[in-house]
């Protein structure tokens, strides 16, 4: 019975919000185009011959950048953002009324919206796969079931440290800034930008031990079947969403005890 | 008598708008260590590109240094003025406040394009100044009255393509409401200025110069500097910037006869 009701809830908020992302499904191209920085990074490293100082084949980096395109795609996380206007306008006062914890509604939304998305990142490939046709390549099935998984915990690694940073918005009302601030590290050290394994020996000694390499290089590398140490990857992404897990709950309770509502 | 009223109201302008930015203090703060990182970012991925001896573009390190300064202003000049007024027109148009815009006595294009302000930006300006000093004192360029005056005018041929672009998008919203995320797109394709030109391939080249000139906002201006640039490379940016603000401008009225207020 109790199982039952939550799938309920579980289905009943995707259906909603997956009809609601469909509305703007010109937004979400737009968006998906967007995300083509990682094309153009590509386009640097092969027309200058820089591969050849990290011994990645050219087709192997191409296929890199394919992959942290779609990484990407499949975990972008804007909930500060909804959670900003949402608090700054007060809405979140009903949502806080009902019996579930409003970042559900988020997260539902972004899940719906990746799947909104699909198939134009879908399409984006395609054009990829035209101008290089030696890139063309199918994963393996359990490859491909394991980088979905290793892309939803990257996902679920932002959406966790977003979640945390709109929770400051109780006490500063404009979080995003914070946001905007941690993105850069993520931009610079993810691997969206340039793969891991180029960075320089000073850097590669303490970057693993951070979450960044783990959001997008770790997922690309896997699904573009570049060489990765596998279970290290997994259990590193595994035990930062347990470390991150608590701390929202605690920031969370905390930020809702703090809470007044705009015009008490 | 004219440009006096309009110097007068853009003072008010910069007094209201400074006024209540400052109201969040600890943002500036944040947005300045933001603008920090994001440039030690980019040099640290320009290095990448750099190590083995490698380069991009026949640029030196040094020399690709200049193209990040000037990225840099331009990228402040981007946060304090177009992207705080111009992301506002999506707002004015979707509320329907655009009325209240286009009925005061005065010129429509620069009360939306001048009313806010980002001080944050101005901090990320100054920043590219320094590094661009930097820049002149490792290359070992000696400053002279046509240097520097060739310098500005490129300059301020950059800052009027970037300006008109982000018109451009932003006008688009009397049609589509919602261009939110096409002004994404375009920050995605400014991206690309942070490099040189020819370190892309030749259809790159073609497509961000002919279609989008973002070429020329940062290489052409970097080539001055470094005293690489042919006289009607120059000639044909003024013509770009020239061809963009009227262009702009009368794609700015043209859109205006179809501007239907909202709920009418």
């Amino acid at each position: 019975m109790g199982s039952n009701l939550i799938n309920r809830k579980i289905f009943t908020l995707l259906k909603v919000q997956y009809s609601n992302m469909l509305e703007y499904r010109v937004e979400i191209a737009l968006w998906a185009i967007s995300g083509i920085i990682p094309f153009f990074m590509l386009n640097i490293w092969t027309n200058n011959n820089l591969n050849e100082s990290i011994n990645i084949t050219d087709i192997m980096l191409s296929r890199y950048f394919l992959c942290a395109f779609f990484v990407r795609q499949f975990s972008v996380v804007w909930v500060v953002f909804s959670f900003e206007e949402d608090s700054l306008m007060g809405k979140v006062s009903p949502y806080l009324i009902q019996p579930l914890n409003p970042f559900f509604r988020y997260f539902a939304q972004h899940i719906a919206e990746q799947i909104t998305r699909f198939p134009f990142a879908l399409i984006i490939a395609l054009f990829f796969f035209i101008f290089n046709p030696d890139s063309i390549w199918i994963p393996s099935l359990g490859i491909l079931f394991l980088s979905v998984i290793s892309t939803f915990l990257s996902f679920l690694i932002q959406f966790l440290i977003q979640s945390i940073i709109a929770c400051l918005c109780f006490w500063t009302e404009k979080a995003s800034s914070i946001e905007r601030l941690l993105f850069i590290p993520t931009l610079f050290l993810s691997g969206l930008l340039a793969p891991v394994s180029s960075f320089p020996e000073y850097v590669k000694t303490w970057i693993y031990l951070t979450p960044f390499p783990y959001l997008i290089d770790f997922p690309a590398n896997l699904l573009s079947g570049n060489s990765i140490n596998l279970s290290g990857g997994f259990s590193m992404q595994i035990l930062w969403i347990l470390i991150l897990f608590p701390v929202f709950r605690i920031i969370w309770s905390a930020g809702t005890k703090k809470y007044t509502a705009m015009g008490s | 008598m004219k440009s006096r009223k309009y110097l007068k109201v853009y003072r008010q302008f910069l007094h209201t708008s400074l006024a209540s930015e400052l109201e969040y203090k600890t943002n500036i703060l944040i947005d300045f260590i933001t603008a920090i990182l994001s440039l030690i970012g980019s040099i640290f991925l320009l290095s990448i590109f750099f190590q083995n001896d490698g380069g991009i573009g026949d640029w030196k390190f040094e020399e690709a240094l200049i193209i990040q300064g000037i990225y840099t202003i331009l990228n402040g000049i981007t946060n304090t003025w177009f992207n705080p007024n111009l992301t506002e027109i999506v707002k004015h148009v979707r509320e329907g406040t655009l009325d209240f815009v286009l009925l005061k006595p005065i010129d429509s294009q620069f009360f939306i394009s001048l009313k806010k302000i980002n001080p944050s930006g101005f901090l990320e300006i100054m920043l590219g100044f320094f590094l661009l000093i930097y820049c002149i004192k490792i290359n070992q360029i000696n400053l002279n009255l046509g240097f520097l005056t060739l310098c500005l005018i490129t300059i301020i041929c950059s800052i009027s393509i970037l300006y008109s672009l982000w018109f451009f998008i932003s006008t688009t919203t009397i049609w589509f409401v919602k261009t939110w995320n096409a002004t994404e797109v375009l920050r995605s394709f400014l991206y690309i200025g942070r490099f040189p030109l020819n370190s892309f391939s030749f259809s790159l080249r073609i497509f961000f110069s002919v279609f989008i000139p973002i070429a020329f906002l940062t290489t052409i201006p970097s080539e001055v500097f470094l005293g690489l640039s042919q006289l009607w490379k120059i000639f044909v940016e003024i013509i770009v910037a020239i061809v963009f603000l009227i262009t702009s401008r009368k794609f700015w009225s043209f859109a205006l006869k179809f501007y239907t207020s909202a709920s009418s």
